[in-house]
């Protein structure tokens, strides 16, 4: 039959879209035109399929070739089409039958010698062609795991276009059928024991885990402030499936996963430099934008260690995802939105001396300190819900033979204060305290009007703005989590404003 | 006599064998111009056919006719109206096609011809 069909998928973004790519072989000087808006990089799949194919022992039709990407309104990038192009070809010759290519996706980049090549995304577009209802997808061997963790739909994966050509004509070949590999426990993290003292540190860290509450450190150089942001990802409870999925995709895309086990559990943790440019942290590229490091820290922690030495653009840049958990970059090639529901870790240093025995022994004025300080934006501070301030280490802390508590035993604590929390927002669809919006904080979930006097005095003294007051009550609540009350009382809401008000006032 | 045209000559003369035995009429052959040359023109019936040979020796390079690429087809359209004009016989149809001749290194060539190639 001189005319065959196969799919792929095209990702923009995180969206996958089916393509279909129809090969017709008619007579005619033999050419090979390709139409339905490929880029540059799909136009040369071209020559990376012809000698594909003449290395894996078939030959070049000599025909006039015509292959159609449809839908053409859709731009069409990437070499993930190889595979779908180079078997249209051969279908439309009688290489391989027709028949064997229904319900089938194929994914895939072909080198000169036909292996088949890992790509990015492939998690993605497996999601989109199980959720067009196609039964089969025929991914690389090398993304065969990451593939197998959408369900529902059969996997299979190829090394070699060879191998693929036997599979479909029904031969003796070697492929490997997708089967949902056991998840192995992650290797451990930095561990919560290696922190002395910091008791301080250690109760923010753990009321930021329980509540899904930004936080800022401030405090002098090795007072532990990085020691501490690395260790809050290990305490926060384990992913649930659909955020790992959620998560897997994201890291597919921006082709950081590890191959052998792909499926994310641990929440991420990005710690970018602090020259890091915006579009690395928020997402960017031409034509259609890739994730940055807020997206590939969803649902885990970003961390900006030495805050104020980031540009100012950056940091503003962090404003509106943190409001709305989500990123929506638009680009020439069309727009990209991309899931940013990051927990945001600041340190930084009390000044630019740093003088390692705090604000003590600091020799700066207290205008280039104000000036320092002052480079970390309002707005941003402002949605921050915990401001602590770290003292240097004491010596009988570093020396002595306490033994500090463990993640695991911490993270215990957070996972009931979370469970405690969900049941209680289970009426409003919420799952964490941070997320509960102002005026359920001062309506549904309104306190006693006793225990608030040390709020409503300090609104009233101006060092609460009235949004200051709505993170205090939530970081109340979580206080109230992790303590197992069934609301914030006074020594809570006390606790909470310390937490607000120590580094900066609001 | 350069190699290459005289491989290009017998793969005319093995053109024409192919297409006299195929019942065809030959009406010229290596019709000049000063615009150039049409290799073959030759009628099955009704239809007028210019016929351009490709020949090589070896398919290392491709297929010999995908050398006939969009400039070459299009000064062999013009040469075809100029050999129109100066034949008083009118055609109702007429047709490009391309014979493609790949000499082997014993025997017979291996003729492909491509009807109506542009």
């Amino acid at each position: 039959m001189p005319l065959a069909r196969t799919s792929s998928v095209g990702l923009v973004g995180l969206q996958g879209h089916l393509v279909e790519i129809e090969a017709d072989l008619s007579k005619g000087i033999p050419n090979f035109t390709m139409i339905g808006l490929p880029d540059t990089s799909v136009r040369e799949a071209r020559d990376r399929i012809r000698a594909a194919l003449v290395n894996s022992e078939q030959s070049w039709p000599r025909r006039r070739i015509t292959i159609n990407l449809s839908p053409a309104s859709l731009p069409k990038r990437g070499s993930g089409f190889d595979l779908a192009l180079a078997v249209a070809l051969l279908a439309a010759a009688g290489v391989v039958p027709a028949s064997a290519l229904g319900d089938t996706a194929l994914l895939g980049e072909l080198g000169l010698d036909g292996s088949v090549r890992p790509l990015r995304g492939v998690l993605p577009s497996v999601l989109a062609a199980q959720r067009a209802g196609l039964h089969r997808v025929i991914v690389p061997a090398d993304n065969l795991a990451e593939a197998c963790l959408v369900p529902k739909v059969d996997v299979v994966g190829v090394a070699s276009l060879a191998d693929l050509v036997g599979y479909l004509r029904g031969e003796q070949c070697r492929v490997f059928i997708g089967a949902v590999a056991e998840e192995r426990p992650p290797l451990p993290g930095p561990d919560l024991r290696d922190i002395v003292g910091q008791a301080q540190g250690r109760r923010a860290l753990e009321v930021a885990a329980a509540g899904g509450h930004h936080l800022y450190l401030q405090g002098p150089p090795g007072a532990g402030k990085t020691m501490l942001a690395e260790r809050l990802s290990g305490i926060l409870p384990r992913l649930d499936d659909d955020e790992a999925l959620e998560v897997t995709a994201i890291h597919s895309v921006a082709g950081v996963l590890p191959p052998d086990s792909p499926f994310v559990r641990r929440p991420p943790y990005e710690s970018p430099h602090h020259t890091s440019s915006t579009a690395s942290i928020v997402g960017g590229g031409s034509g259609i934008a890739r994730p940055g490091a807020i997206s590939r820290a969803h649902r885990g922690v970003l961390f900006l260690d030495e805050a104020p030495e980031f540009a100012s653009g950056v940091l503003d840049a962090l404003r509106q995802p943190l409001e709305s958990g989500q990123v929506t970059l638009h680009r020439s090639g069309g727009q990209a939105r991309y899931p940013a529901a990051f927990q945001l870790v600041l340190a930084a240093n009390p000044c630019p001396c740093a003088s390692p025995g705090g604000d003590q022994s600091c020799v700066c004025t207290s205008l280039t300190r104000r000036r320092y300080l002052g480079r970390l934006s309002g707005p941003l501070l402002d949605r921050v819900d915990l401001h602590v301030t770290l003292l240097p280490v004491t010596r009988q802390a570093l020396l002595g033979d306490g033994v500090a508590e463990a993640s695991v035993d911490v993270a215990q604590r957070v996972l009931a204060a979370r469970a405690a929390a969900a049941e209680r927002l289970a009426v409003d669809g919420l799952r964490r305290n941070a997320d509960i919006p102002g005026p359920a904080l001062r309506r549904r979930w309104r306190l006693a009007r006793s225990t608030m006097t040390g709020v409503e005095a300090a609104l009233d003294r101006g060092l609460l703005s009235a949004r200051g007051v709505d993170r205090v009550l939530r970081v109340a609540w979580t206080l109230a989590d992790l303590t197992g009350a069934a609301s914030p009382g006074r020594s809570e809401l006390d606790e909470a404003m310390g937490m607000r008000l120590r580094g900066y006032a609001a | 006599m350069r190699a290459k045209d005289a491989i290009g000559q017998y793969g005319e003369r093995v053109a024409v064998r192919h297409l006299l035995q195929a019942g065809w009429t030959v009406l010229d052959r290596n019709w000049r111009c000063p615009e150039g040359e049409l290799d073959i023109v030759a009628t099955d019936g009704a239809v007028l056919v210019i016929c351009e040979v490709k020949t090589r020796s070896t398919d290392v390079f491709g297929d010999p006719c995908e050398a006939v690429n969009w400039r070459k087809a299009r000064r062999i359209r013009q040469l075809a109206a100029s050999w129109l004009a100066t034949n008083e016989d009118c055609w109702a149809e007429v047709r490009f096609d391309v014979i493609s001749v790949l000499r082997q290194p014993s025997g017979a060539a291996l003729v492909r011809h491509l009807e109506g190639a542009f």
